[in-house]
Order: structure tokens, then C-alpha cells, then sequence
């Protein structure tokens, strides 16, 4: 936490995050208006203290809006940084330490998964299983998961090589143990790096489906809130600045805090590539990237 | 090389082949029955029944399957669930408007963000390349469909310079009237996935740059900038050429929601708008053509990477 702070980008992360994380606790017991109430005498009120956000063409307070929105945008964040996890913890793992053909063919199918694009990904299962959040979040952190299950791979091969492994293997010690003593503390602070950049994708990507209406309609948030406003845009084209800025800021926090992460655990960064572990032209194309190349965006 | 072509064509045909099992499943084995959508919430058993069989939906799943892989071996995508129209020819004549937005977009930012990538690299401690690394960070935070609503706000509306939406329903008739629509899109596109190929490419820039045979060669006497060019550009390429791969993926679901922003006729939208009303028989086809779209692309960068590195034919 000490190390996150003392990088400007982390600090400016844990800010935003912090703030945001506030703004949810506070839209559960406070709006200053209801934001479904529709007051047809109100319609495009300009900003006032009443109105912090003004309002829309129904006369819903925008600034309520945006603060229930962040609920949203928080649930699918966590549910779907919780799958990614998930997946990409187990793929990952159970692809580096099995038998070699099994663990190759799991590494296949990643990579046909990953030549599904996530949003194509979430479209095809809102399809099937209909726009719920659950549905939502699912879609995103399984095409997370995929993609971080190859990072995870590629970083547990790399501690498999250690000279503790083989000392644990010597002494006994079961699989299970080597996973949770050895393997997860080495290649956790990369997961966690990872999970802060999946939950900066979480946050466009439920924008981008709530905007392409594939969330439930009762469900407030600020992609949503962008496709509406989207019709009435050349009348009044201030009221897209509060909803998409909030998607901008929430974005911009995930990223910034995993860039703080990752400097903070840059000094294991640094010797890894130092010691030309993962130098040019040991390892194919997709692994000899930095780990910062997996970014993917909607 | 000419191993390693076939043996990365091989991997292709089996990706090919899974992808295709993988949107079977996963559009069939899960709950919601294309049947009783078009039946209505009022129709009779018998009445699903019946459509069921009509659809082929009552045979078994191997059957199902064969049958769909079979027909698009032949060059049939399947039809419609719900106008019965080819779904072949509905895609090709999307694709028209699609493909240019997406070869155009992705053509502008290689152009702009692959040398500003190098610059903010070589003047990482300077001023303007710590500007151009925030204003990247930034352009990968905003919603490409925020900056396409914000870049109609100026450039439509207060500006009056091109169209906001829409595009000519004659389509390429009159190329000038197509290019215009398409050029919001294509920049709000750019734009987004500029910021990202930027980053990429500036931090396998950063990584050449910290090597040793950079020294070497600025210690034979070449300036920053020379040795940039002549030894650094070459080995910087193999994870810039990955990226252009990967991004191609990026991109096509960019153009799922841009097609929405700018109310393009184009794939995204119609896969938007099948995934509303549950035509899975359209959507199975659409998806499998992005995946093969995909998977293609990425045969193409491997062979590429193969060209540029020979050292990783060998890895095969």
C-alpha cells in the first residue's frame, strides 16, 4: 500500500477508486432526488444547486443519475474481476502444471477463445441466456479470464523452472501445497496488476453494452445513460459530458492504480527481465510481450 | 519456412474447427429456445412443438451441428430464424460498409500512432513525450463511443462539416457522399485504438532502447535518432506486428458499438440487433465469421513474425 502511494500514478488511482468506492456507499442511503422520477416540468433544467448534473428530457436529475449508475458499474467491476480470477487462476495453473499434451491443448483452446472478441463474446451469450448483470459480468470476466489464463501460464512456467520448486518437489510437498505456498505468491503481484487493467476493461465494457442496451432497461447506469441523452444531443450536447466523464474517471482509476501496482512491484519486474528469463527470441511472439501488452479494450 | 507455414496452417484449420464448436455450444446447449421466441408468449405446446420441428431444432445436437458445419463448408451461412433470408448475402452486402471502416481506421492509427510511439519513447524524459504517454492513458479511458458523440457535438453540430449519421442507402454509388459519412467513424475509431497501439508501441520501443546493442551502436558513433532507425525499428516490430494482430480483434468489437454511435449498416449493427431479437441462427453465422476473420489474421502476423525473426521459425 506504502509503495502504491509513493508512485504518482497509483496515488491518483487510489483516489479515484476511493472515491468512487465512496460514491456507491453514499447512493445507498442518499440522492439528493429521486432518479427514476420523471418530472415532466423540470425537463433540461441547467446546472443550479438543486440540479448539480441538470436534467434530462424526462426531468430526471442526471447528477442522481450518475451516482446510482456507479452501483452498476461497481457490481459488474467486482463480479467480473471475481470470474476473470477465477478462470484465469485455474485455466492458467492447470494448463502449466499438467501432462504436456493436456496442457498444450488447454493453451489451444485459450487461444481460440481469445480470437473471440470479448464484447463479441458478451453478445453471443446475452443472445442465448438473455441481459441480465450476472449474464453481463460473465461475459466480460470469461474473456478476461481467457486472456489472463495465458499470462498465468506463461508466469507459473517461469517459477516451475525455480530452484524452490524442485526443492519443494524433493521434500515431498504436494501439488496442491506447491500451488499455495510457491506458485500463487510468485506470479500474485502480476495477477493483481492484471486485475486492476481487467477491471479498467470491466468498466468500458458494461458502459458499452449498457449503451448498446443489452442490460436489463430497469437497470440504471451510465452507459445507458449516454444512449439516451445520445438522441436529444444536437438540442443539448452538455448533458453526454457528466455520464461519460464518470466513465472516463472510473477507466482512467483502474488504469492508473494498476500502473501504481506495477510500480510498485517493479523491482521483481525488473530482475525478471534482467535476467533474460523472458529475453527476445526464447519464447514465441505472444509470451515475449511485456506484461502491460494485455490490455484489451471493447 | 515452408515447415513452419504448414504446420502454423494446420493449428489454423484445427483453431478454425474449435472456434466453430465452441459458438455452437455455447449458442445451443444454454437455456432459451429460439422456438418459443417466435411462437410469443401466447403460443400452445403444439404450436412450439411444431416450429421446433420446422426449424430442425427437435434433432439431436450432433446432427444440428453437422449439418450447420456442412452447409457453410459450402459456402452456406444458414438463413434467417426470422425472415428466412441468407445469411451470406446479408453479411456480404454489411461488409461493404464495415470492411472500408475497418481497414481505413486501422490504417490511420498505424499511421499516427506507430512513429509517435517511437518519439514519446526516445524523449520519455522529456516534456512531450511525458505529454503524449497522459494523453494516451487518457484516449485508452474514454469510450470510443463517447468520443464518436462528442466529435458529432463539434464537428456536426457546431461545425456543420460532416454528416452526423446514417449512411447513403446507395451505398458506394457515389463514392464521395460514402467516404464522407464514414469519416467521423473512421476517426472516432482511430482514435481509440490509436491511444492503445501507441502505448504498445512505445514500451517495445522503451525495451529496445535499454539494450545493449543500442549502446553498441550509439558507441560506434550513431546519433539517438540513427540507431533508432537502423537497429531498433527491426527488433521493436515483432511485438508491434503482435499487436496489430491483436488489436484487429479489439477493433471489430469497436465497430460494434461505433456502427451504433454513428448509425452505420453495417455487421455490428446487425449483430446487435439479432442478438435482440434471438436470432441465433444469424448470430451463430456472424460470430463465426469474426472468429475466422480473427484466427486468419492472426495466421497472417505469425507468418509475418516469421519473415521478420527467423529465430522464431525454429520455436515453431
Amino acid at each position: 500500500m506504502k509503495h502504491i502511494w509513493q508512485s504518482r500514478s497509483g496515488r491518483i488511482g487510489l483516489v479515484i477508486v476511493g472515491t468512487a468506492l465512496l460514491i456507491v456507499l453514499v447512493s445507498l442511503v442518499w440522492t439528493p432526488h429521486d432518479p427514476s422520477r420523471v418530472v415532466p416540468a423540470d425537463r433540461w433544467l441547467p446546472i443550479s444547486r438543486d440540479h448539480w448534473f441538470g436534467t434530462d428530457g424526462a426531468g430526471k436529475d442526471l447528477f442522481s443519475q450518475v451516482l446510482v449508475g456507479a452501483r452498476t458499474t461497481l457490481f459488474v467491476v467486482l463480479a467480473s474481476v471475481a470470474i476473470a480470477a477465477v478462470i484465469g487462476l485455474v485455466m492458467g495453473i492447470f494448463s502449466a502444471l499438467a501432462p504436456r499434451w493436456v496442457g498444450e491443448s488447454t493453451v489451444y483452446l485459450i487461444d481460440v477463445l481469445i480470437a473471440l472478441p470479448g464484447l463479441v463474446l458478451a453478445l453471443v451469450l446475452v443472445a442465448a441466456l438473455g441481459g441480465s448483470l450476472w449474464t453481463v459480468s460473465l461475459a466480460i470476466g470469461f474473456g478476461a479470464g481467457v486472456v489472463l489464463a495465458r499470462v498465468v501460464k506463461s508466469e507459473t512456467h517461469t517459477v516451475l523452472t525455480r530452484d524452490y520448486i524442485v526443492a519443494a518437489n524433493a521434500s515431498g510437498s504436494s501439488t496442491f501445497r506447491t500451488i499455495g505456498r510457491h506458485i500463487m505468491p510468485n506470479i500474485g503481484p502480476i495477477v493483481i496488476v492484471q486485475l486492476s487493467i481487467i477491471a479498467a476493461f470491466a468498466v468500458l465494457a458494461e458502459a458499452a453494452l449498457s449503451y448498446l442496451g443489452l442490460t436489463p432497461v430497469s437497470t440504471p447506469s451510465w452507459g445507458r445513460m449516454l444512449q439516451g441523452l445520445q438522441q436529444s444531443v444536437t438540442v443539448h450536447p452538455w448533458a453526454i459530458v457528466f455520464p461519460g466523464a464518470a466513465v472516463v474517471l472510473a477507466t482512467l482509476g483502474f488504469n492508473l492504480l494498476g500502473d501504481g501496482l506495477r510500480e510498485a512491484m517493479d523491482p521483481t519486474l525488473r530482475r525478471r527481465t534482467a535476467t533474460g528469463v523472458t529475453g527476445p527470441g526464447t519464447t514465441p511472439p505472444s509470451e515475449s510481450l511485456p506484461s502491460e501488452l494485455t490490455v484489451v479494450r471493447p | 519456412m515452408t515447415l513452419f507455414v504448414i504446420r502454423r496452417l494446420g493449428l489454423l484449420v484445427g483453431a478454425l474447427f474449435l472456434s466453430s464448436i465452441v459458438i455452437f455450444v455455447l449458442l445451443h446447449l444454454l437455456p432459451g429456445d429460439v422456438a418459443r421466441v417466435l411462437g410469443g408468449t401466447e403460443a400452445s405446446p403444439e404450436r412450439i412443438e411444431a416450429l421446433r420441428a420446422e426449424l430442425g431444432l427437435d434433432r439431436s445436437f450432433l446432427e444440428q451441428y453437422t449439418d450447420w458445419i456442412g452447409g457453410i463448408l459450402h459456402g452456406d451461412f444458414g438463413r434467417s430464424l426470422l425472415n428466412n433470408k441468407s445469411v451470406l448475402d446479408e453479411l456480404t452486402s454489411k461488409l461493404t460498409v464495415t470492411a472500408p471502416l475497418v481497414l481505413f481506421s486501422s490504417a490511420l492509427a498505424a499511421v499516427v500512432a506507430v512513429p509517435l510511439g517511437f518519439v514519446a519513447a526516445a524523449r520519455h524524459r522529456r516534456v512531450d513525450g511525458v505529454a503524449l504517454n497522459v494523453a494516451s492513458q487518457l484516449g485508452i479511458a474514454v469510450p470510443s463511443f463517447f468520443v464518436g458523440l462528442l466529435l458529432v457535438v463539434v464537428v456536426s453540430v457546431k461545425w456543420d462539416l460532416l454528416p452526423a449519421q446514417g449512411f447513403p442507402t446507395d451505398g458506394w454509388d457515389d463514392p464521395a457522399e460514402a467516404l464522407r459519412a464514414l469519416a467521423l467513424p473512421v476517426i472516432t475509431l482511430a482514435i481509440s485504438q490509436g491511444a492503445v497501439l501507441f502505448r504498445f508501441v512505445r514500451s517495445a520501443a522503451l525495451d529496445v532502447i535499454g539494450q545493449d546493442y543500442m549502446r553498441t551502436a550509439r558507441a560506434k558513433g550513431l546519433t539517438r535518432s540513427q540507431a533508432l532507425v537502423r537497429h531498433g525499428l527491426r527488433n521493436a516490430s515483432v511485438p508491434i506486428v503482435s499487436i496489430l494482430g491483436v488489436q484487429i480483434a479489439s477493433l471489430i468489437a469497436g465497430v460494434l458499438v461505433i456502427e451504433r454511435v454513428f448509425q452505420l449498416p453495417g455487421v455490428g449493427q446487425m449483430l446487435v440487433t439479432d442478438v435482440g431479437t434471438r436470432d441465433l441462427g444469424k448470430v451463430q453465422g456472424t460470430v463465426l465469421l469474426i472468429a475466422v476473420i480473427v484466427l486468419v489474421i492472426g495466421f497472417v502476423v505469425d507468418i509475418v513474425h516469421g519473415l521478420i525473426d527467423p529465430r522464431l521459425r525454429a520455436v515453431g
